[in-house]
């Protein structure tokens, strides 16, 4: 079965209901989930989930249903829910379909496929997982436990189709491999993890460097502590410097924008950032993580950047948000099928600095390496930052002792500013990647 | 649809399955060296409606259906899920289920069998998703209205209205059924405030597993509630920063026993040693004023159930009694690995997950102060009634939760409102450090959601205002 012609065939149904217009978003994929801890098996799971959505216009007013019943009954119950609902909800002049002439018109091959994903066997999957828990164990006597090491797949077609007249479809597939150790030192545990994740199986990392780098990682926080309350340079590791990258993604987004939600309101064209800092979206990345040919819309995907030297040069924007502001879509919408399309970052990045990451350690008189940060604290409104941290204290340049229970607190709005050094050590490990970076200062609470 | 639904004839009749072709399937899953195999059925609609601008201008309607076959073997579980519900793809299921059974090397384990029938704590006339979308949307107008009379600085308030009908059917190989049906409604609501240049916003919510027009009864509180938690914070200054006494307020800020106690008493954390509370239990982990429960039978919360989703019937579980650590919540194979009783905690998000221990609704027990005195008691310090949510590593114990509404108190007063901050703690500590409890237990108002493993399952919290001496606050002014 071609998804597109399902994807086709629901429009087709959804204009004889009624509606004026509407865009289908029908996926299927097969996913296998292995897990081993302590060397034996623990884990497997086989999924297979197919799923489509129908988004309708009905006298100016938008409604979306989904399903997975995709049969001929099934369709029909879709679109007489989606017609019903929006019948009862209030027009918006904003709502539809992009405008044709934002459609994508090519739909670039990304290689976001790896056949490879429908034949991997269950040993092999267990193998990796054992390798990786292995190198983990191996790596030390204070390694005393494990949560166990896990491989999962999953792949795919999706296929989008609207009344426009617009078709399109991709198959994507992804991988990943993590390892958990579990150390001990004095009756203390700590843990930590270490990944890979990607498009393709032989793009994943080997599997003992993955065991051994998260027993690195795991090995390096026992006999954390508290420091004393105080304003400190921060340095953040990659994988914590990405997540800041997100704040400020959700804070762009179209959807926070016109609600007037987001601390970056009316900033496009200002300086939001320190000057050293350039942001980019990049959607046509071969293999990337977090490409697509065209957006949730149908919309053309296209590379954009979005922070130039600091200054705000784009906002990340689907077509309604688009037209809420008064500009044309970014092509960002991102589209689930139960859902209406929101915004999302495609493979988002901070482009590298020239400091080697030692090099901004070195820096640092007294301040926090960060490696961890924990919980819910940031306020997309106001910029207001306040997370649990975990990460290494850094004295006259160099990483001394592990550091746990404490918070960092600040603005993203100054955060942004306040980054002062950049690294060169940018890897596309996940879809929002970010080098090393120090911010001069912020709150640290403590003992 | 059907005003009683009967989830052993709602999903044979659905699929066209019979009992024997259950059982069947279920002779492959356990044809191995199993120890225990399910089958799991569901069946999920769900309607939102949004508010924003003073309009309902979106609504979606989903339905999710499917079946999962899960095998049970020592340590290891298999699990195959399929939304195609047919007998053919049920074997397939079943096959690659058992696969994990195979090369067992292990020794049976015998796995409890849930007795006791199911609770009826939330039978309603007629499942609320089938509330006309034109009631939902009058609500929330409503609701618009009233926020925006609470304040003129109220520029925007968005609302969703969710409802849920969901019916699951556990099937196992001693030709037990088990079935539920649940109801859920809820409504979050948040408002916008700007005054001068500063923007703020507030939130409220709530729900249940009831009808829409018990919903309709709370809504106007929520809204208000939302409208002027924004208000107030308009007028926040910065949150303090370092180690200062806390007095934590009734109802929501139970999050604090989730994340602090609740989630390193699971039983899987517990049976692989990898959560600091395991083999504790006999010992102190909190002051004697502290007893903690983790209780899926009230009727109509959030967090309730009637079973779990392994059939179970749920209970009342003392996980500390005065300060001393009582019990662990479990699964079946959890239990079955300890030799511990099944508690009824075995939830999964749907039928694409495996069951693991869950909390349910948890909260402290009532202390004997009132709450103003304990609030006198303190010289300075914090005082929190709101937050947003919370996280914790289960092995280092080290939890954090996020307080979106709170003060400073000075000289035993309640003060000017501060910025949302970030409280950090340490597990097996906190609760020693809790010095009063005050008489005012309240459960929270219906909104809380648990992730655990890419899981979500609706909870529930509660706690009686409570002060915790010394507790750090990440806040921006030393």
């Amino acid at each position: 079965m071609d998804l597109r012609d399902v994807a086709q065939d629901l429009v087709a149904r959804a204009r004889r209901a009624g509606a004026e217009a509407a865009d289908a978003v029908v996926g299927d994929s097969d996913g296998l989930e292995v897990g081993i801890r302590l060397g034996e098996v623990e884990k497997l799971k086989r999924s297979r989930e197919r799923r489509a959505g129908l988004r309708v216009f009905v006298g100016g007013a938008t409604a979306i249903a989904s399903s997975g019943d995709l049969s001929a009954a099934g369709l029909d119950a879709l679109v007489d829910d989606a017609v019903a609902l929006a019948r009862v909800i209030a027009p918006d002049p904003c709502g539809g379909l992009p405008d044709a002439a934002d459609l994508a018109t090519a739909q670039p091959d990304l290689a976001l496929y790896d056949a490879a994903v429908e034949t991997i066997e269950p040993a092999a999957a267990f193998d990796r997982c054992r390798a990786a828990e292995e190198a983990a164990r191996a790596a030390s006597a204070e390694i005393t436990n494990s949560d166990g090491s896990e491989f999962g797949c999953g792949g795919g077609q999706v296929a989008l189709a609207s009344s426009h007249g617009f078709v399109g479809g991709y198959g994507s597939s992804s991988f990943s491999l993590t390892a958990v150790p579990i150390a001990t030192r004095d009756g203390h545990m700590q843990r930590d993890y270490w990944y890979s994740t990607s498009r393709t199986l032989d793009g994943l990392e080997p599997a003992d460097a993955i065991g051994r780098e998260a027993a690195r990682r795991t090995l390096r926080r026992l006999g954390g502590r508290p420091v004393p309350t105080g304003e400190y340079p921060v340095v953040f590791d990659p994988e914590v410097a990405a997540s800041l990258l997100r704040h400020l993604a959700g804070a762009i987004s179209g959807g926070a924008l016109y609600r007037r939600a987001s601390f970056l309101v009316d900033t496009i064209g200002q300086a939001i950032a320190a000057p050293e800092v350039t942001i980019v979206d990049d959607p046509l990345r071969p293999r990337g993580l977090g490409s697509r040919p065209f957006d949730g819309e149908g919309v053309a995907s296209a590379r954009r950047t979005i922070v130039k030297a600091g200054v705000l040069q784009s906002y990340l924007l689907d077509t309604y948000s688009a037209r809420r502001l008064g500009l044309r879509t970014t092509g960002h919408a991102a589209r689930a099928a139960g859902d209406a399309p929101g915004v999302s970052p495609t493979n988002l990045y901070l482009e590298a600095g020239p400091h080697a990451p030692e090099a901004i350690v070195r820096s640092v008189a007294k301040g926090l390496y960060v490696t961890e940060l924990i919980g819910f604290g940031v306020n997309t409104v106001t910029g207001d930052y306040s997370r649990g941290a975990a990460g290494l204290w850094i004295e006259n340049g160099e990483l001394t002792h592990p550091v746990e229970e404490i918070t960092i607190a600040g603005n993203l709005r100054e955060m942004f500013r306040d980054i002062s050094m950049i690294g060169n050590d940018l890897r596309f490990r996940t879809a929002t990647a970010a080098p090393t970076i120090k911010i001069a200062r912020m709150m640290l609470a403590g003992t | 649809m059907d005003a009683v639904v009967i989830p052993e004839r709602f999903f044979l009749d659905r699929f066209a399955l019979g009992t024997a072709a259950l059982e069947r399937v279920l002779g492959t899953a356990v044809a191995t060296r199993a120890d225990h195999a399910d089958l799991f059925f569901e069946y999920r609609v769900a309607q939102t409606a949004s508010l924003e601008d003073g309009l309902v201008k979106k609504a979606t309607r989903s339905v999710r259906q499917g079946v999962g076959v899960r095998v049970l073997a020592g340590t290891r579980q298999g699990y195959a899920y399929t939304d195609e519900v047919s007998l053919d793809r049920l074997e397939i299921a079943a096959r690659a289920a058992r696969y994990i059974a195979e090369q067992r090397s292990d020794a049976a384990v015998a796995v409890a069998v849930a007795d006791g029938r199911p609770h009826d704590l939330y039978a309603v006339a007629a499942p609320p998703v089938d509330t006309p979308v034109a009631d939902v949307a009058a609500l929330l107008g409503r609701l618009d209205a009233v926020a925006r009379a609470y304040d003129p600085h109220v520029t925007n308030v968005l609302g969703t209205i969710g409802i849920e009908h969901r019916v699951i059917l556990v099937a196992t190989p001693d030709g037990r059924m088990v079935g539920d049906v649940r109801p859920l409604v809820h409504l979050s609501i948040t408002c916008i405030a700007e005054r001068g240049g500063v923007r703020q916003q507030g939130n409220h919510g709530g729900g249940g597993r009831f009808t829409f027009a018990e919903l309709v009864g709370r809504a106007e509180a929520f809204a208000r509630d939302a409208a002027r938690q924004a208000i107030t914070n308009l007028d926040a200054g910065p949150a303090p920063a370092g180690t200062m006494n806390v007095v934590l307020g009734p109802g929501w800020p139970g999050i604090l026993l989730h994340e602090a106690v609740g989630h390193g008493l699971e039983g899987d954390f517990s049976r692989k040693g990898t959560s600091t509370f395991s083999n504790r239990i006999g010992t102190r982990v909190a002051s004697e004023l502290c007893t903690v429960v983790d209780d899926g039978t009230i009727p109509s919360r959030r967090g309730s159930l009637n079973v779990d989703d392994e059939g179970t019937p749920t209970q009342r579980t003392v996980l500390i009694e005065n300060g001393i650590l009582r019990g662990y919540l479990q699964d079946k194979q959890n239990a079955a690995l300890m030799g511990m009783p099944l508690t009824g905690n075995g939830r999964r998000e749907s039928f694409a997950h495996l069951p693991m221990p869950r909390m349910t609704n948890t909260f402290m027990l009532a202390g004997t102060e009132a709450p103003e005195d304990i609030i006198r008691s303190v010289d300075r310090g914090l005082y929190a009634v709101s937050f947003g949510g919370g996280s914790v590593d289960i092995t280092s114990g080290k939890f954090v939760f996020s307080a979106s509404e709170a003060y400073e108190i000075e000289g035993g007063k309640i003060g000017r409102p501060v910025n949302g901050a970030t409280l950090i703690g340490d597990g097996p500590d906190v609760l020693t450090r809790i010095t009063r409890v005050g008489h005012d237990l309240a459960l929270d108002d219906g909104i809380g959601t648990c992730g655990k493993d890419g899981q979500s399952v609706p909870v529930g919290v509660g706690l009686p205002t409570v002060r915790i001496d010394g507790i750090t606050v990440g806040g921006t002014q030393a």
